[in-house]
């Protein structure tokens, strides 16, 4: 399995998060992205890289320019991704409390 | 009275609590993880052995239609207070997870309703999101088809 480019890989590094909150507002470009940290270039472009690759960013050519925004699917997946977890364990709850109902009226 | 079942997983860290109140009164709570007939019955899975007390052990399996065995867990029971607590490992065989601790406490809140805390604590926070993914993730390696089946075999009514 590849991990490295796990959705949930690319969002456990503290940058790659701070990039997506900064996106998120408006479409920027590398470089505007860029001007906002204190990292190296190249390692704002890999964190680029990383998010776009596992496309909670998408690219958008303008003239010369590549334009980054926010994938608001993805990201919403992302949000939601513990619920079908729950869902797991949701289920299995109220099939143990209905059973146990009819074990108490049972006795 | 619909209640609900709740996640705690805080972001970056290798364990998760989940808390759920049941319309029960704590002994049937409890019961329901001590009989194996029971605990059969709503995890969907069949129980080998389920020794309910101090360094205890247990093993669940479940097959498919065909009879193949398709999901294994074992585990070892730690602590064994009767309506209060049980800890215990929990391990699904043939699967790159590890193994996980779990502190179950049981809690009366009234005479007829009862509280489950169950903390879980992981080897480490890729394999906690990892876990938490597999009922969402679809067909990634065959540990996750294994869990897709037994999750959607859940969801049918008894």
């Amino acid at each position: 399995m590849n991990l490295r480019r796990d959705v949930f890989q690319a969002i456990a590094d503290p940058t790659r998060r701070a990039i997506l909150l900064l996106v998120a507002s408006q479409t920027m470009t590398a470089g505007a992205i860029a001007a906002n940290f204190d990292t190296a270039r190249p390692t704002v472009s890999k964190h680029l890289q990383i998010l776009t690759e596992c496309e909670l960013l998408e690219q958008e050519q303008n003239g010369r320019e590549i334009y980054y925004h926010i994938n608001a699917k993805k990201m919403k997946e992302v949000a939601d991704f513990i619920e079908p977890f729950r869902k797991m364990w949701d289920d299995r709850f109220n099939k143990l409390e209905t059973i146990m109902k009819k074990y108490k009226s049972k006795k | 009275m619909e209640r609900k079942t709740k996640i705690d997983a805080e972001d970056g860290k290798q364990e998760l609590v989940i808390t759920r109140e049941f319309d029960l009164p704590l002994e049937l709570l409890f019961k329901a993880y001590v009989e194996p007939e029971i605990v059969e019955q709503w995890m969907g899975t069949k129980v080998l052995k389920l020794e309910s007390r101090k360094h205890g052990s247990y093993q669940f399996e479940t097959s498919d239609a065909q009879g193949n065995v398709v999901f294994r867990a074992n585990g070892v029971i730690h602590e064994f207070v009767p309506n209060q607590q049980i800890t215990r490992t929990f391990e699904m065989e043939n699967a790159p997870f590890g193994v996980q601790l779990e502190f179950l406490e049981f809690e009366e809140l009234t005479n007829d309703i009862s509280q489950l805390k169950m903390h879980v604590v992981y080897r480490s926070v890729a394999l906690r999101d990892q876990l938490l993914q597999l009922p969402f993730a679809q067909g990634i390696n065959m540990a996750h088809n294994r869990l897709q089946d037994i999750v959607s075999k859940l969801k049918n009514p008894l």
